[in-house]
């Protein structure tokens, strides 16, 4: 068995729309696939020039989930603690930083240089974490 | 809508719950942020849109400390990173993560940590290289036990 990729990866979010405004209005992310399965609206997003790393922006709710597990679902991650997590990287996190501030995103951590890289913290409007960074090569990093 | 999950607006209109979840979940990144300067209950409890009382009650229902105590852990969290990480002697860390006086820094840090601040840069070696972040949310000194 050899396994080649990660092609999709999911995070929660509260509403597909308001996901679509933050990670392709202000992070400028591709819509890759918008489409109403009738069961779900089955949306995803990819970095621009890779769409083979799809971000599926999933609702929590029934039937998939019950109520009350959907109910739980969406108080974690309004805590920030539902696990949604993207890690993107950027050739200038300086800049990138100062686009995404003066769109109003939410930081949690400025750029700062760091053994890997320079990188910085945001959260999306649900309360998940993405962090950016502009990364040496990994050869580069510094060993703890 | 053909999934019987609630909208957004349904969410944030009829489960304040979650409202205010993300508005404690704003401050405590505020906190995160601006560790080193003075709490500021008053500011980020107009960031949270809910008066100073109402604020230290709900930020300890969400997430089981008050602000006070997380913003410690914080601090102590950082002066750990850099006890470990740089050459900094103690009062200039102290100073550095937000403390006043040496006094309440090491104080608070044996409380919470167990041993002083130059005990502890004697007993532990420098941390492995991961993302920061982890680092900064897994080695903050619990509360609970």
């Amino acid at each position: 068995m050899t396994m080649t990729s990660i092609s999709r990866s999911q995070i929660y979010v509260l509403d597909q729309d308001e996901a679509l405004d933050f990670y392709v209005g202000k992070l400028g992310m591709e819509v890759n696939t918008d489409q109403d399965l009738g069961f779900m609206r089955w949306l995803t997003v990819n970095v621009p020039g890779d769409a083979g790393r799809e971000i599926l922006l999933e609702r929590p709710g029934p039937p998939a989930l019950d109520p009350k597990t959907a109910e739980q679902v969406r108080d974690l991650l309004t805590k920030g603690a539902a696990g949604g997590f993207l890690f993107l990287t950027t050739d200038d996190a300086h800049q990138t930083y100062a686009d995404l501030v003066a769109k109003g995103v939410e930081v949690t951590d400025e750029p700062t240089d760091r053994p890997y890289g320079i990188d910085f913290g945001i959260r999306d409007p649900f309360g998940n974490r993405i962090r950016i960074g502009q990364m040496h090569p990994r050869e580069q990093w510094a060993q703890g | 809508m053909l999934t019987g999950a609630p909208s957004y607006a349904e969410c944030v209109n009829k489960v304040p719950l979650l409202m205010s979840n993300r508005a404690m979940l704003r401050a405590r990144d505020a906190m995160d942020r601006a560790y080193a300067q003075p709490l500021d209950i008053a500011a980020l409890a107009r960031l949270a849109h809910v008066s100073e009382a109402h604020f230290i009650r709900t930020f300890r229902a969400t997430f089981g400390e008050t602000p006070h105590r997380y913003l410690q852990r914080r601090r102590i969290e950082r002066a750990m990173w850099m006890l470990l990480e740089t050459d900094r002697d103690v009062t200039e860390i102290c100073l550095a993560v937000g403390f006043a006086s040496l006094g309440t820094f090491s104080r608070t840090f044996r409380q919470i940590v167990g041993e002083s601040p130059s005990g502890f840069r004697r007993h532990r070696s420098a941390l492995t290289n991961v993302p920061s972040c982890f680092t900064k949310s897994w080695s903050r000194p619990s509360s609970f036990g």
